[in-house]
């Protein structure tokens, strides 16, 4: 198994030039009854400045990828391939904003970002560069006016944007982000939507999110990954969200091709309660082509000439806006 | 003016009801207040001490009747009597020798002169002074060795578990046991013609240490095993340095169980010191209360009392010295203490 693992490796190391790549990642947890299997064979190639959704019913191995992704955890079997090296433990590069914040809270706001870009710009920039630095970022995430108040002065969306700002400022070649928002209340976390895609805007960074919110999924993503349940979860289907940018949150809902996705990710989580049927050997290899059939094959059972609309008038809006 | 004055008292905890009474604020309700945080603890006290007086004079002892609050404060008042009178004789006696002195030199100016120190008794202010010396001496050796280890025992699980059946073992020791030891093994080791220490005061310390040692060590172990693992990602995230991660992640998260370790390590020791004074020999409060003890006169016992309430009362500002402390130190400044 692991022999056929490692020649994979090679073979689509040689055939693909994407950023970054997740190949044939499996990961066993020993427990007392016997290793339990979380992820089986998950592929994902993923471009320089893609923002990627992994949506997916608790449980299923979401945030295992991406700690497998961030070093924290080991792959049992395949690996990570980040920008030509393989990964192998945490670092900076692939900085993780996490669920419930942790923020160090002894720190300011400011402080915090301070330990990441002095741990990371040591001996690369001057104090007066650091400080610039780390006020950029704190305007970046709109933190500026509180960022000597420590995190219990603080709100939990302000919090999470320090977060994000601490994430950022760490300059990594990923950003990871564990639910980000899955804490927040609706009104919080829509401005912080609001908040990431204008970051997004500005430096294109290489993204992937772990949400429960099809919203959000849709809202923000270039490509929705949804994942079958555990155990041995995989890659159930991609989803590319060929909405153009800018995207604005109140013109998107009305929009039928926002709903369209929305209603697709939507049918996903409902119908693939265990491991799917159809079988995904290697959507990763050529992920738009396999998700374009696999979309139009399930909307054409249901609802088949909406989506024909739905897809036509999204590539002529992306015309318009190009 | 005086209302800003107002403004900073209340802001100052306990006082905001007589700020508030100052300014006749529902006189009646601040009154009722006052009388429960202070007029309370006072009226019990009082019964106490009532209940003391007539417990006392029931007892008699071949030392005579055992003191009440009268009596005992009248033996308190003694001990400061003799202390004033000690130090009066101690300054005489400098003068003294400054005349001499300089009347030899005056008829010789290279006559030999001797400075002697003098070499009265120690005063009961005196032995309060020792035992604080030495309570603190082995308080923080003990310190100095427990954090550290606990923070690694914290860390690193097959440590811990490789340490905990010693600690275990070892807590529970009574300081009297340990002296003994420590008495032949500071007689062995500590061998100089021109000693630093007193070898009381060293067994003393050094009991002290190994009685207070395990709080400090246990629950410093328990505040760096639980440790938000988020945090320890991020530092791991950050690949800080092991000295870094200690000295950003680890030990602010885990002070506030370290110093509870502190706080009761240091209640520990402060109780041990006096019983290992009163074998060792050290000239603090435990070897005062020793001496009247073997004393045996009609003051003895009043005097002995004297010493249990300066024991408890020191012991109490010493917890809250700590409590201070704690909360100087502290990050988390609206964390409740008590």
């Amino acid at each position: 198994m692991a022999a056929h693992g490692s020649a994979n490796f090679n073979e689509d190391r040689i055939m693909s030039s994407a950023y970054l790549s997740i190949e044939g990642v499996s990961i066993e947890f020993p427990t007392p009854n016997g290793p339990f299997k979380a992820l089986d064979h998950v592929d994902l190639k993923i471009n320089k400045g893609e923002f990627i959704s992994l949506i997916g019913h608790s449980g299923c191995g979401k945030s295992t990828v991406l700690n497998i992704v961030a070093g924290l955890y080991q792959a049992t079997e395949g690996g990570v391939i980040l920008d030509g090296k393989e990964v192998n433990e945490p670092g900076p590069e692939r900085a993780v904003v996490f669920q419930n914040h942790s923020l160090l809270p002894w720190l300011t706001a400011y402080e915090n970002v301070e330990l990441a870009v002095k741990t990371v710009f040591k001996g690369k920039m001057s104090k007066a560069e650091m400080r610039d630095w780390i006020e950029h970022h704190m305007k970046l995430v709109h933190m500026d006016h509180a960022m000597h108040k420590r995190p219990d002065e603080i709100s939990g969306g302000m919090k999470q944007r320090v977060g994000i700002a601490r994430a950022l400022a760490m300059q990594p070649k990923v950003l990871l982000m564990d639910e980000p928002f899955g804490a927040l209340d609706a009104l919080t976390r829509a401005h912080l939507q609001d908040s990431l895609m204008e970051i997004q805007n500005e430096i294109n960074s290489t993204v992937i999110m772990i949400t429960h919110d099809v919203d959000e999924a849709v809202l923000l993503s270039d490509r929705i990954v949804m994942m079958t349940n555990g155990p041995e979860a995989t890659i159930g289907q991609i989803l590319d969200v060929e909405l153009a940018r800018p995207r604005e949150r109140l013109v998107l809902a009305d929009d039928p091709e926002y709903n369209h996705y929305r209603a697709e990710v939507l049918r996903f989580l409902h119908e693939r309660h265990a491991k799917p049927d159809v079988p995904v050997s290697k959507p990763a290899a050529e992920p738009k082509e396999v998700v374009a059939t696999q979309t139009e094959t399930v909307v054409e059972k249901e609802e088949g000439p909406q989506l024909k609309l739905a897809t036509s008038e999204g590539k002529s809006k992306q015309e318009e806006v190009a | 003016m005086a209302t800003a004055v107002l403004d900073k008292l209340e802001s100052i905890g306990g006082f905001s009801p007589l700020v508030k009474l100052a300014r006749g604020q529902q006189p009646l309700e601040q009154i009722n207040t006052m009388f429960r945080a202070v007029g309370v603890p006072i009226l019990a006290f009082l019964i106490f001490l009532m209940l003391w007086s007539a417990a006392a004079s029931q007892v008699n002892t071949s030392l005579g009747q055992l003191p009440g609050p009268a009596q005992v404060w009248h033996q308190a008042g003694g001990l400061w009597e003799e202390h004033k009178a000690e130090r009066a004789k101690e300054v005489a006696f400098y003068e003294r020798q400054e005349k001499r002195n300089a009347a030899k030199l005056e008829k010789n100016p290279d006559a030999k002169v001797k400075w002697r120190t003098y070499n009265g008794r120690p005063t009961y202010f005196d032995q309060i002074v020792t035992s604080l010396i030495t309570v603190f001496t082995g308080f923080l050796i003990a310190s100095v060795v427990a954090i550290p280890i606990g923070i690694i025992c914290g860390l690193n699980n097959t440590l811990y578990t490789a340490l905990n059946p010693l600690i275990q073992i070892f807590k529970p020791v009574s300081p009297l046991a340990w002296l003994p030891i420590v008495t032949m093994v500071v007689s062995a080791v500590y061998v100089s013609d021109d000693p630093m220490f007193d070898k009381s005061f060293l067994t003393s310390a050094i009991t002290v240490t190994l009685c207070c040692l395990w709080p400090t060590l246990i629950n410093t172990t328990v505040g760096v095993s639980g440790i938000d693992k988020d945090l320890i990602n991020v530092s791991k995230v950050l690949r800080l340095s092991w000295f870094t991660q200690i000295r950003k992640i680890v030990l602010p998260s885990a002070i506030p169980m370290i110093f509870t370790g502190l706080r009761l390590s240091l209640g520990v020791g402060w109780m041990v010191l006096i019983a290992a004074e009163m074998l060792a020999q050290n000239p603090g409060l435990g070897k005062f209360v020793w001496d009247e003890f073997q004393n045996g006169s009609s003051n003895s016992l009043g005097r002995i009392m004297v010493a249990v309430f300066t024991i408890g009362f020191i012991g109490f500002i010493l917890d809250r010295g700590m409590l201070a402390l704690q909360r100087w130190i502290s990050w988390d400044k609206s964390a409740v203490l008590r």
